[in-house]
């Protein structure tokens, strides 16, 4: 098997605030390989975001990264000086962000956007950047781009927008790409064109995808495999038609909707009762302990860490036992 | 934009003629011009055909609209105290004044935001909290004291800058500079840091809070996930976006600098109109009250229609015709 581009080790980002420390995730082990999409899904507040932005070394102060490891094709970056760290944003891996509307500076034209964050890593004249420029804002298919690329942002739509921020995203061809949930803001006419552009435009050029979303469907059609978190760890991991087809982690086929429940008609599709639990107050044991249908003792005290029970699946669960692991 | 110019220009048209109203009150119903004007000697009869003379007896309107008529042509009549038309009076003393704000305007510019930008960027460090300390004393001490204060340190105990007046002047004609003689220099100093130093802290704030929340934008967020260098992101991205509103409200504060000038104009007897405003207020010296209060009506509206055609320039999103092809 081939190195993996991104591993994640037991990287856990806490927040010192007035009553104590908050952990907002914890012990994340993941890898991604050169060119593979993995989609990371999950309620609100599990953090993702947070685990996007610990891998590209944006973390708010006072957060910070209290252990673990990034590593890029082997190499340490999570503790790199803040100037070798920023050569890596932009040019090794590319960010794009929720809202469009947002991301863009307003008083900048496209052109100077696009042409500054090429010429911040790569070698180029003006020219150069901003011929490169055009052809990226034709590969991400915004029409007539040799003469959009002097307008403003707010002289594009919403979709449109999200293309120029793919554009400005891989600009410099980096490795891999974290979407943080690319589409949530935009029109939902648009959002498969969105995702399709982003995905089309990183094989091509080989790149790798974390794909955050909350849209299962999106992931189904997009991800090689998928991340499912809960309160800052992951649930479970694995290949995206394995982890559809067969849930491992109760949360996770509750997330599918698939759990029958006593007394109910079998095909019904239940939610899952409760909500995630607030930062400061994650139950002791298994996180999801009071919301799990198929609670044990042995949850409210132990947290079952990520085990891999099945030869490429891992899941946190006290339902598979470690002597099932290969 | 010429449409946005012109509905501009026709409010500030209005404001103008509003304050010309005010300026005409004053003018005509503040004592009495002719009892001003002539000596207590004068016959009563001599009195009443001067009255009429001078159209005194004419409906308010239209001693209104020849008020108005007059200042256009800049006739603000003449002075009951130096016999001199004010307008030339004036004009004789606004350059001191001009000098001075604007000496003041730059220090206040240049001082804010470059105060406010740090105390944004290095908000933890110690000197930060001293300036933002130092900027709490500038706001809330009056600009008398200050300017007393400076005196007493500058003029008196070490002796290096003169305490009063504009040094020597050189006449270019129209416009006689203390810019150009090293006393004349000299003199700047004082007031013009008097003047600044609340219209410095104004800014500094102003700048430090925009910068701030700037800072905390998205697209500030996006800049730093593209990579771009720390000093692109702070001295391209962020200040750009700070300055828009910094411009407003510093362009109206230019304003506000030549009013405020009164004060330090009195403190430092700088020769320049606000002196004149106040010695005129002390014989009711009416046409330059009205005079002067017109004046200071103009730079306020020239100023507030300046920034808004420089806000535009600046932020593209006024701009409904500007780019290629707005879609
Ligand atoms: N500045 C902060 N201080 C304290 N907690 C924070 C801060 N920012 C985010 N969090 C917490 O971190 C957790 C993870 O957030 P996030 O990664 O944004 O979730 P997601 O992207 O999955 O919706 C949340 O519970 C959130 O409340
Ligand atoms: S560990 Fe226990 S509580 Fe947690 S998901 Fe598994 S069965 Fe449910
Ligand atoms: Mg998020």
């Amino acid at each position: 098997m081939t190195e993996p581009l991104l591993s994640v080790r037991g990287l856990t980002v806490e927040f010192p605030t007035r009553h104590g420390i908050l952990t907002a995730v914890e012990d994340i082990d993941l890898d991604i390989m050169p060119g593979e999409v993995l989609g990371m899904v999950g309620e609100s507040g599990a953090g993702k975001s947070m685990t996007g932005n610990a891998i590209i070394g944006l973390i708010e102060p006072p957060g910070r990264i209290a252990r673990g490891e990034v590593l890029l094709k082997g190499q340490r970056i999570d503790n790199l000086p803040p100037d070798e760290m920023r050569a890596i944003r932009g040019r090794r891996i590319g960010m794009i962000f929720q809202d469009p509307l947002t991301s863009l500076n307003p008083l900048y034209r496209i052109s100077d956007q696009l042409v500054e964050t090429i010429r911040t890593h790569l070698p180029l004249s003006r020219d150069a950047a901003l011929k490169r420029a055009i052809g990226l804002l034709d590969d991400v298919g915004i029409p007539d781009a040799a003469r959009r690329i002097d307008d403003y942002p707010h002289q594009f739509s919403g979709g449109m927008r999200q293309r120029v921020v793919i554009a400005l995203a891989l600009c410099a061809e980096p490795d891999l790409v974290i979407a943080d949930e690319p589409t949530t803001a935009l029109d939902v006419s648009v959002q498969a064109q969105i995702i399709e552009v982003m995905k089309q435009l990183c094989a091509e050029r080989g790149a790798a995808i974390l794909l955050v979303t909350h849209d299962m469907g999106v992931i189904a059609e997009t991800a090689d495999r998928v991340a499912v978190m809960y309160a800052g760890r992951i649930a479970e991991i694995g290949p995206v038609r394995d982890v559809i087809k067969h849930a491992m982690h109760p949360y996770t086929a509750g997330l599918m909707g698939a759990i029958p429940r006593l007394g109910e008609n079998l095909d019904r599709l239940s939610q899952i009762p409760g909500a995630m639990p607030r930062l400061s107050a994650i139950p002791q044991g298994c996180a999801f302990n009071p919301r799990c249908p198929r609670v044990m003792d042995r949850c409210r005290v132990d947290r079952p860490g990520l085990l891999e029970p099945v030869p490429g699946r891992r899941v946190a669960c006290w339902l598979y036992p470690e002597e099932a692991q290969a | 934009m010429l449409a946005f110019i012109i509905r501009r220009l026709a409010q500030s048209v209005l404001v103008m003629l509003f304050v010309a109203l005010i300026a005409f009150v004053i003018f005509r119903y503040v004592g009495d011009p002719i009892a001003s004007m002539v000596g207590v000697e004068t016959r009563l009869e001599d009195q009443e055909i001067m009255r009429d003379r001078l159209g005194l007896n004419d409906p308010a309107v239209i001693q209104f609209l020849r008020f108005v008529g007059n200042a256009m042509q800049g006739e603000f009549g003449i002075s009951y105290r130096l016999q001199q038309p004010v307008t030339e009076l004036i004009l004789s003393r606004l350059p001191a004044t001009i000098e001075l704000a604007f000496a003041s305007a730059m220090i206040a510019l240049v001082f804010g935001v470059v105060l406010g930008v740090f105390t944004a960027l290095k908000p933890k460090s110690l000197l930060s909290g001293a300036v933002m300390s130092a900027s709490l004393i500038g706001v809330s001490l009056p600009t008398f004291l200050i300017g007393i204060g400076l005196i007493y340190i500058f003029s008196v105990e070490l002796g290096w800058l003169p305490s009063f007046g504009r040094g020597e002047v050189v006449d270019l004609g129209w416009w006689r500079t203390g810019l150009l003689t090293e006393t004349g220099l000299k003199s700047l100093i004082l007031p013009a840091i008097t003047l600044s130093l609340f219209q410095l802290t104004l800014i500094m704030r102003l700048v430090r809070a925009e910068m701030l929340e700037v800072l905390r934008t998205e697209y500030i967020r996006f800049a730093r996930a593209r990579g771009l260098t720390q000093r692109a992101i702070n001295f391209g991205h962020a200040l750009k976006n700070t300055l828009v509103p910094v411009i407003t409200i510093t362009g109206l504060q230019l304003g506000s600098v030549i009013a405020f000038a009164i004060v330090t104009e009195t403190v430092f007897q700088w020769p320049g109109v606000g002196s004149l405003f106040i010695t005129s207020v002390q014989v009711v010296d009416v046409p330059v009250m009205a005079a002067y209060l017109m004046f200071i009506a103009l730079v306020f509206v020239l100023i507030n229609l300046v920034v808004d055609i420089l806000y535009f320039v600046v932020d593209p999103r006024l701009r409904v015709d500007g780019g290629s092809s707005g879609k």
